[in-house]
């Protein structure tokens, strides 16, 4: 699971209010090289969470992330590069995603979230 | 400037949109609501191959064909006719700045003959080119390699060949090869050779034409809810686009037939860049954050309509044993516990896909999925669902058998989504499902189209045998 994953996912089990952004539990980080495409990211960063990605790559073992961001910052080739990296390059394989709120662990096994809710949480 | 289309005699509805859909993708000038100018050759009906099309440039002629997976060339028509004098007389009066430069002495060239229903001899290949001895070429024959390449075609008169309705009158056309396709790309991912295969797996063509309808290219972010083997992300990541997918059933996703025999698997079968994302999720209650839209520009799904394969969704009802109360999962059980799933019919499923899409989509991103639709039903328009954010540009039937079809819906998204839309759709939703409940409710589906005829039952099958035979509506 790569963090543009995480950064879409919520819990969304019955009656949770704010099940986002998801805690990580890594238990095995990869990292698997994608095609650098900068249109892509520039796309994508408006709509990415951008302290939901700062504090999940930070769990997965990279900090080269600035706290704050602009959209000017899409001028330089550093950030992007880094922009890339944190957003499509790092992989959970093993672990878990954790709701905020109650708790509930979504497990992350061969690098597929199981977000399907039990029959008592739907 | 008008161009002729020559279409491979495959999937007929499909051959318009699927090059307005490239005309659109090409050229941004191009409106994508919009349809292009058609027309037909004299004579000649719409489910014949031989159509007429206004394009604003060469290069997007070619830039269509060397996308398509129907157009067999396009061609600048030098004349037409009914017959090679009148074919003469026509070449002879197109103006000659359109001519001469391809007839130009030390120029290479090269004549192709083809009549669509017949296989020409060699011979009647040498006849009909003694018969255009008349046009000026100054240049030199290159079989192998020529600069300029022209082609002469034909219709074969006889009757209904093809299992098509016959034409009033053949036409006989000469032209400038503008371009032509290459359907090499369906050979190379035929389903046969594909690792990892389920029982709905796309078909590679029509994985291919589903991926050109929703204009995928390099840099986008496409979305398929009901990935399966991934047979339709396969089509898109092969147009450079990147792919996420998800499945309820984690088996599929997660893994598969093995280690070598995955979704993962068919990517790297062909060297493509694995999906972005696969997860495993409903679509009826899909995780996305609140906040979350227009992320996606296409979703492209086949969704289960309960004929081959019959859709799934969380909230099933299956008691649990040793408990506290019957649908309660105990706290020791809840790692690796399977929840039961409950059946999820195809208008909930399909009003959920809208929905979502509507959402998720951004503005003038592409919905594209197939919707079943039975031909006993002999009402000529069939409503299909709508949604205020989107506006429906092509619907392409593919016959399956003489019970149903499922056709193939491209939608635009073109208004924003509100909540206001959100109740509307709902309100639309339930319309559209009280005139259609009959067959739309879960099972109806399914034994309508396995169920025997009763008709055949009696010995009489008049209904069945006058429907077409050929997958076409021209009759």
């Amino acid at each position: 699971m790569r963090l543009l994953t995480h950064n879409m996912l919520s819990s969304n089990i019955k009656g949770v209010t704010n099940g986002f952004p998801l805690l990580i539990e890594a238990e095995k980080v990869v990292e698997k090289a994608v095609d650098f495409n900068e249109d892509f990211l520039k796309n994508m960063f408006a709509k990415i969470e951008w302290k939901a990605l700062v504090d999940a790559s930070k769990t997965m073992g990279y900090a080269e992330l600035p706290d704050n961001v602009e959209s000017s910052m899409l001028d330089s080739d550093e950030f992007l590069q880094k922009f890339h990296h944190a957003l499509l390059e790092l992989h959970l394989e093993e672990g878990a995603l954790v709701c905020p709120e109650t708790g509930r662990k979504f497990p992350v096994s061969k690098g597929i979230p199981n977000m399907l809710l039990h029959e008592d949480e739907v | 400037m008008w161009y002729l289309c020559v279409f491979y005699h495959r999937l007929l509805e499909y051959r318009r949109p699927e090059v307005e859909s490239l005309a659109g993708l090409f050229d941004a000038s191009i409106d994508s609501t919009a349809t292009l100018q058609w027309s037909l050759p004299v004579d000649y009906h719409s489910d014949s191959p031989f159509h007429l099309v206004n394009l604003p440039s060469e290069e997007l002629a070619q830039s269509i064909a060397s996308r398509s997976i129907l157009v067999k060339g396009i061609y600048e028509i030098w004349g037409e006719g009914r017959n090679f004098e009148e074919l003469e007389e026509a070449i002879k009066s197109y103006p000659d700045d359109r001519k001469l430069p391809y007839l130009t002495p030390g120029s290479t060239f090269k004549i192709n003959v083809d009549s669509f229903g017949k296989a020409l001899s060699s011979h009647e290949q040498k006849d009909r080119l003694q018969k255009l001895s008349f046009i000026p070429f100054e240049g030199r024959v290159n079989l192998r390699n020529p600069e300029h390449k022209f082609c002469l075609m034909d219709n074969d008169v006889c009757g209904s060949n093809n299992g098509l309705a016959p034409i009033v009158q053949s036409r006989i056309f000469f032209g400038r090869e503008v371009a032509v396709s290459d359907r090499k790309l369906l050979q190379t991912y035929q389903l046969k050779s594909r690792k990892y295969l389920g029982p709905t797996a796309m078909d590679a063509e029509m994985a291919f034409l589903m991926a050109n309808l929703a204009q995928v290219k390099p840099g986008k972010l496409v979305y398929d809810p009901f990935v399966g083997t991934g047979s339709i992300l396969v089509a898109a990541a092969h147009f450079g686009a990147m792919t996420m997918g998800a499945d309820i059933d984690i088996r599929v996703v997660r893994d598969g037939r093995g280690p070598d025999c995955n979704v993962w698997s068919n990517f790297k079968q062909y060297g493509l860049p694995m999906p972005i994302s696969l997860l495993r999720a409903d679509n009826n209650l899909p995780p996305w954050r609140s906040g979350l839209k227009e992320v996606f520009d296409a979703i492209i799904c086949d969704p289960p309509y309960g004929v081959r394969a019959g859709g799934r969704k969380s909230g099933g009802r299956k008691l649990l044993k040793g408990i506290i109360d019957p649908y309660t999962v105990p706290d020791d059980k809840r790692t690796g516990h399977i929840p039961s799933t409950a059946p999820y019919s195809l208008v909930e499923c399909v009003h959920d896909l809208l929905d979502r899409a509507a959402k998720m989509l951004v503005i003038g991103g592409r919905l594209v999925y197939f919707y079943p639709i039975l031909r006993d039903d002999n009402s000529i328009d069939t409503t299909f669902p709508e949604h205020p954010c989107f506006k429906l540009v092509a619907v392409c039937e593919q016959i399956l058998s003489f019970r149903y079809s499922r056709v193939l819906l491209t939608m635009v998204k073109v208004a924003p989504y509100t909540e206001d839309i959100e109740l509307a759709a709902k309100m639309k939703h339930l319309e559209f499902r009280e005139n259609h409940v009959k067959w739309l409710e879960e099972g109806n589906l399914h034994s309508a189209v396995f169920s025997p005829l009763e008709t055949q039952v009696n010995g009489v099958s008049e209904k069945s045998s006058s429907k077409p035979k050929y997958r076409g509506k021209y009759v």
